[in-house]
């Protein structure tokens, strides 16, 4: 039996400001689903869960969605609000993380909290315009957030879609079904703006507005085909086993293309 | 530390170390159709019901089951008895190590969609891998039962 995590201790906080103070301590640390964390080489002192503090419900109020950070992405998936709010693009950007099992496991917050590169949801999240609240740092835009230091220590509670009118669509590109996404892309339109997520680049998401005004005109094959090379030449992309820079540029510029066009079509 | 919870039904009390997974714990209490197969949270062998859900029980913490309801396929022989000589039939599997988790994962799909559609097994499938066969059998098998099933209706 391979074992390479240890726990000395484990503890269900009872309270927020309780799991806040054990966070402060470097070796401890706060559990999602325990995915990731599972595969690391790594001594844990407390082991930190946050399952009796009522962080695993989705609460709807007039102008947004309150999500728990312990909410599974399954639950997401399944989500009539949040299918009708994205047009689909919420169960398109989480269902092809391995599979159901592991997606009734995996938490928002978990797949938040870790700013990974791959990450699906880091990427329709942003274009989403959420917001997330920490316990100490208070609220703040996600991709504020998503810019703070990794040695950041605090308990992010819960993260707030506004219910704003509008379209997103959610695409991504994999070498084999359930893979991590070579690519991923989400292009939100929202009171006569534009928000291009590109995320798995490999570097974690970054995004783009539509600084030319190639789409003010309307989305058309020419206009998203330009709008899709703009982006394509602004964003900083990488490689690694999963593909090179010119590979993820080539792939950029055919998803955020169809992904304007989807827009178009939908709207 | 001490944890209680019930395992297929019957409430268990137990001393566990903090790091404890679930699938050790459950294949400790002798339910041994709960496989380590890529320890990576990829594969679907250690496929458990947590409060009727399937979680990956090699990614879950005993003490995080702590309080709840954890089902195996060892609990569950008579919901799985009405499907899987249909994947037998079709010759499904050759090796059989990925069965229960593919079982177990079936069960959840058919309480959750009874009536699914290839393209719905297949995505709630996704996630068990099978090394040895294509898919197509374990298809085959379960959209045999269902069509069998509404035959009997």
């Amino acid at each position: 039996m391979r074992k390479v995590l240890s726990i000395n201790q484990y503890v269900r906080a009872q309270s927020l400001d309780e799991a806040y103070t054990l966070c402060q301590k470097k070796n401890n640390v706060v559990l999602g689903g325990m995915l990731w964390l599972k595969m690391q080489k790594r001594n844990i002192g407390t082991a930190i869960d946050l399952c009796d503090l009522g962080l695993d419900k989705i609460e709807e109020t007039e102008t947004a969605y309150r999500i728990g950070a312990m909410v599974p992405l399954r639950a997401l998936e399944l989500h009539e609000g949040f299918a009708k709010l994205t047009q689909g693009a919420m169960e398109e950007a989480v269902r092809h993380i391995v599979g159901v099992q592991f997606r009734n496991c995996a938490t928002l917050g978990g797949s938040l909290w870790g700013r990974f590169g791959f990450s699906d949801v880091l990427t329709l999240f942003l274009a989403l315009d959420a917001r997330v609240r920490l316990h100490h740092a208070g609220e703040m835009a996600l991709a504020d957030f998503a810019a703070l230091p990794r040695t950041t220590r605090d308990i992010l509670v819960e993260v707030i879609v506004p219910k704003t009118a509008g379209r997103v669509v959610y695409l991504s590109q994999r070498n084999i079904s359930t893979d991590f996404p070579v690519l991923t892309v989400a292009l939100a339109a929202r009171d006569g703006a534009y928000t291009c997520v590109i995320g798995a680049r490999p570097m974690p998401a970054a995004v783009f507005a539509d600084e030319k005004g190639l789409l003010a005109q309307g989305i058309t094959e020419d206009s998203a085909r330009a709008f899709a090379e703009d982006i394509a030449s602004r964003a900083a992309l990488g490689g690694n086993m999963r593909g090179s820079a010119d590979y993820r540029r080539e792939i950029c510029k055919v998803l955020v293309r169809r992904a304007a066009l989807a827009l178009a079509k939908e709207g | 530390m001490e944890i209680k919870l019930t395992l297929n039904g019957k409430p268990l009390s137990a001393e566990i170390e903090a790091d404890t997974l679930l699938i050790d714990f459950v294949r400790a209490h002798g339910c041994y159709s709960v496989k380590r197969g890529c320890e990576t949270a990829n594969c679907g062998l250690c496929t458990v019901l947590l409060d009727g859900t399937p979680v990956l029980s090699c990614s879950v913490l005993a003490a995080r089951a702590a309080g709840h309801h954890v089902q195996t396929l060892e609990g569950l022989q008579e919901e799985a008895e009405d499907f899987v000589g249909f994947i037998a039939d079709q010759g499904a599997e050759q090796c059989g190590f990925c069965n229960p988790g593919f079982v177990m994962n079936t069960i959840a799909l058919l309480r959750e969609n009874p009536d699914p559609t290839d393209d719905e097994i297949r995505a709630y499938l996704a996630g068990n891998l099978c090394r040895c066969s294509g898919y197509e059998g374990q298809l085959r098998g379960i959209r045999a039962y269902l069509d069998g099933r509404k035959g009997e209706a």
